[in-house]
């Protein structure tokens, strides 16, 4: 019974998202390429925040996996596992694994977040195979991805102490500084606009096309109605490409590129060292006052 | 005369997506280098196949990037540019 609930749970939030398409947004002439359609403006004292369909859908892509980690985990056994169980095991393994061969044994913690992300961003771009404005194709919320990134390795670098990030800049000749600055920005700039250009670059394609199959279907078939029989079929192959693989894979590499990033912005020997000397003072002090 | 300033316009962005589009030629290349190395260690090496396609196509992505620029310089270029330049053009006329 509350597997029922819980699939339903998966389900809805999807379903709920047609629903808003097909109320709120107004139909367009035939196809066009628009951006995120503005469903309304919150009055915040720093200027109006649109709520737009990229951050409704990327909320009930949220909700939708939080019930499927729900649906998945329940009810598990140490003998006899259900299928569903072999599923989240399967799941669990392959990102432990994975963490531990690109960031190492130090950096396990990380196991949930990559996990998160890749879900997050799979479910999203895929979003388009039910016809949704899929998050990942709007800049703001991949930035917003990629900025958090950003913290995340500044934080590490800034592990070592702030003397130890700052000076890093100066290497390896004190001059480079403001081209250290520039490489150090274009990280979160070049993995947002990866994932986005990507996402992008494939619905834009597939609308091209199939406003040019419709195109085609009326100068050459014009006697037998206004529907468009070539946009039938071709479309779909191309989606397998540009909004499965595509989406999958730059999951996928956004996941991992934030793997390598933070793994490599954290000197562990450093840290060690810089461990032992404080270590080392501490004691000598403690011996001065006795 | 406002319809030929206006069609300068257009055809100024389209002639850009196009030129911009010059970029697709270096991915292309870096990436058929990537494909063919890759295809040549799985010959020396099938065993480590899983490794150096997840390796092979994790580069890909990464050398893809540059391409991606241009395509985002196109799409600007196409569907935000002419909207825009032809309201500066009309508010330069009043």
């Amino acid at each position: 019974m509350i597997d029922i609930l819980l699939l339903i749970g998966v389900i809805l939030p999807i379903v709920i998202g047609i629903l808003i398409k097909v109320l709120f947004i107004p139909a367009s002439e035939g196809i066009s390429v628009t951006g995120a359609h503005v469903f309304f403006k919150l009055d915040l004292p720093l200027g109006g925040m649109p709520i737009t369909e990229a951050q409704v859908n990327s909320w009930l892509v949220i909700i939708s996996i939080f019930f499927l980690c729900l649906f998945l985990t329940r009810n598990m056994k140490t003998r006899k596992q259900t299928r569903r169980q072999i599923i989240a095991e399967w799941i669990v393994t392959k990102t432990d694994s994975l963490v531990r061969s690109n960031m190492g044994k130090a950096f396990m913690g990380f196991v949930p977040f990559i996990a998160a992300m890749l879900a997050l961003s799979a479910f999203s771009s895929l979003l388009t195979l039910v016809g949704l404005f899929p998050p990942t194709s709007d800049l703001n919320v991949v930035a917003g991805w990629a900025i958090m990134v950003f913290i995340l390795i500044t934080y590490y670098k800034m592990k070592c102490g702030p003397w130890h990030y700052i000076k890093s800049f100066g290497e390896p000749v004190p001059f480079l500084a403001p081209l250290n600055v520039i490489s150090e920005i274009a990280t979160p700039v070049s993995m947002s606009l990866r994932h986005y250009g990507n996402i992008l670059s494939g619905s834009v394609i597939s609308v091209i096309l199939a406003s040019g199959l419709s195109l085609l279907s009326r100068k050459l078939l014009g006697g037998i109605g206004t529907f468009p029989l070539f946009r039938v079929g071709l479309p779909a192959v191309l989606s397998v490409y540009f909004d499965v693989f595509s989406g999958c894979l730059q999951a996928f590499i956004f996941a991992m590129l934030t793997m390598l990033y933070v793994s490599g912005a954290f000197a562990e020997d450093e840290y060690n060292e810089r461990k032992k000397r404080k270590k080392a003072k501490a004691e000598a002090k403690a011996k001065a006052e006795v | 005369m406002l319809e030929l300033a206006i069609g300068i316009i257009l055809g100024g962005c389209a002639l850009g997506a196009g030129c911009a589009m010059i970029a697709g030629i270096g991915p292309g290349i870096g990436e058929g280098n990537a494909v063919a190395k890759a295809c040549e260690a799985i010959g020396r090496q099938p065993e480590c196949k899983g490794e150096v396609t997840t390796t092979m196509l994790m580069g890909c992505a990464v050398a893809e990037t540059t391409g991606l620029y241009a395509l985002i310089i196109a799409f600007l270029l196409i569907f935000v540019a002419p909207g825009r330049f032809v309201d500066i053009l009309l508010d330069a006329i009043e």
